[in-house]
């Protein structure tokens, strides 16, 4: 069980866990989970980008989902459409023209599934080593922005007339979900990167009762998915990702389930 | 500039008198009074057209120290526009807006989507604003009749207490400026009267100026220093007295907003919270904090 690939992608599933926990946070609280998804789906343009450029897929999904998060807020600024409908428009947009572009790669037809599920077990060591670097980047980040990121959250108007600047504060946020997608796509896949992102943030949500508090809980709620995720995957030969977002999944649905039947997530500090 | 400040030149009629029903007594773009460098905020010409449509045109309005303006109006007439220009969160189209150096705002926002999203007690949310110490937060919160709420999740407060607490926030920044965008919406009449009665009176103690939207007119005006209607351009200003007895006033807000005032002064010996609970009157917060008459 711990061959070296195993250890791999163990490293790098529980790194992407720690380092997605505080933006899956504000993503539930800033209800971004559609725009999220929408932009990892645009990643598979990326993928085919990366391909017929040579170069690496990271890279690639990077570039399309910051091009479609700048395309999602430029389209934010007509009222005539809401914006769950420019989100449906891109969405299916962008998966349509995904499979178009990577059907249309020269060379070696496209594994489609490995890109659109991942594959956690493939993770080199150099994946690894992004891993930790680049989340370490992203938590510091974070970590600097969190005031403001807070306060923006709570209320964005009330925060902008305090003195919070939102347009760079939201900026710096949209480039970190974007580099969390990018990364994460390797481990999960495009179908779920969303899902490893905001299920263990959703599950923590009714044991929470301070910002923080929600934060740490994601960070184990996901962890603990992905040790047991891998795990049933070891054992049962399932596929990793997925195994690790079910998993996931059912920790969130017991955990609201409970907050339907109680009133949990009330005591403070 | 065309002229120096003081008292706008009057102008009988002018392009948009007919498009809204009313004459202007102040002069229009051409002839906007220089902007006021002692005002807290002083803006001059404001325009916003948004799809085509005029929601503001040609405005002009000076917040002085201390001064209470009110800012009335029908619905969809451009005063949560223009509240959110002055503030800075969104850009004119035309105009100029001046804000003074040391201006300090305090705002309390006319809509808080109250929701259970982010798990966060009282105290946390209005940490959020900036670094208080204990003692200051109970005091504040003690001052607008919240300090129940203290250590409760934001998501269960009711209406009118999640205003309060709003207003506790904006009182923590030591604001020269309190902006507050129709605070009683969701609050019952009496519990109105006694908010107004709350902000006069710290108003005169504190020192800050303040601007209140309203479309509700019956409570509001007696304790305005100044009032300004707007109805996509300012249609008329002055003392509460003044523009109530306003043709444009009564042509905009009919004849029974004229006698607001009586309703407004009758003396009560008990108040009401804000969820409309009465209270007796000694050893009520609001009151002795509001400074009743």
């Amino acid at each position: 069980m711990f061959e070296p690939f195993f250890l791999r992608a163990l490293l790098a599933s529980l790194g992407l866990a720690v380092v997605a926990a505080p933006l899956g946070c504000f993503i539930v609280w800033q209800r971004l989970a559609y725009f999220g998804e929408t932009v990892a789906q645009a990643g598979l343009i990326g993928v085919a980008l990366a391909l017929a450029m040579q170069m690496d897929v990271t890279w690639g999904v990077l570039i399309v989902a910051l091009a479609v998060a700048a395309l999602l807020v430029w389209f934010g600024r007509q009222k005539l459409v809401g914006l769950d409908s420019v989100l449906g428009l891109l969405h299916h947009a962008a998966l349509a023209a995904g499979v178009i572009a990577t059907s249309m790669v020269k060379g070696a037809p496209v594994d489609l599934t490995g890109f659109l599920f991942g594959d956690v077990f493939a993770v080199t060591q150099a994946d690894v080593v992004v891993i930790f670097v680049g989340g370490a980047v992203v938590l510091a980040l974070v970590a600097w922005l969190w005031q403001p990121l807070l306060r923006l959250a709570v209320h964005e108007d009330l925060a902008a007339a305090e003195g919070v600047d939102r347009e760079m504060v939201r900026t710096v946020f949209i480039v970190l979900l974007a580099v969390a997608i990018a990364v994460a796509m390797k481990i999960v896949g495009i179908l779920l990167v969303m899902a490893f992102l905001v299920v263990p943030a959703v599950a923590a949500r009714p044991l929470s009762g301070t910002p923080e508090r929600m934060v740490v809980l994601t960070g184990f709620i996901a962890a603990a998915s992905v040790v047991a995720g891998l795990w049933l995957s070891a054992t049962f030969d399932s596929p990793g990702g997925p195994s690790i977002v079910l998993i996931m999944s059912i920790v969130a649905g017991l955990s609201l389930s409970w907050a339907a039947i109680g009133r949990p997530g009330r005591r403070g500090s | 500039m065309p002229h120096s400040d003081g008292v706008a030149p009057t102008s009988e009629t002018c392009g948009h008198g007919s498009k809204h029903g009313c004459t202007h007594r102040g002069g229009c773009a051409s002839a906007d009074p220089a902007i006021d460098a002692n005002a807290l905020i002083s803006a001059r010409g404001i325009g916003v057209t948004r799809h085509g449509r005029d929601i503001l045109i040609d405005v002009n309005i000076d917040i002085e120290p201390r001064e209470i303006v009110t800012l009335i109006g029908p619905n969809g007439a451009g005063k949560t526009t223009l509240v959110r220009v002055l503030l800075g969160l969104e850009k004119p189209d035309r105009g100029t807006i001046h804000r003074r150096r040391d201006l300090k705002i305090g705002y309390v926002p006319q809509r808080f989507d109250s929701d259970t999203v982010i798990p966060m007690t009282v105290e946390r949310f209005l940490m959020l604003g900036g670094s208080y110490g204990e003692a200051r937060i109970a005091e504040v919160l003690g001052l607008v009749d919240a300090a129940k709420a203290r250590r409760q999740q934001l998501g269960e407060l009711s209406g009118g207490e999640l205003q309060r607490v709003l207003l506790a926030r904006a009182l923590l920044r030591k604001p020269n400026l309190l902006v507050l965008d129709e605070p009683v919406q969701g609050v019952d009449f009496m519990g109105e009267a006694d908010l107004y009665n709350l902000i006069g009176g710290l108003r005169d103690s504190a020192g800050f100026g303040v601007l209140l939207v309203s479309h509700d007119l019956h409570i509001v005006m007696a304790r305005s220093d100044r009032v300004v209607c707007l109805n996509h351009h300012v249609c008329c200003s002055g003392v509460p007295e003044t523009v109530a007895q306003h043709p444009s006033y009564v042509r905009l807000f009919g004849a029974d907003a004229a006698r607001a005032f009586a309703l407004y002064r009758h003396d009560h010996d008990h108040s009401h919270d804000l969820s409309g609970m009465p209270q007796a009157a000694d050893g009520d917060v609001t009151r002795s904090a509001g400074g009743d008459k």
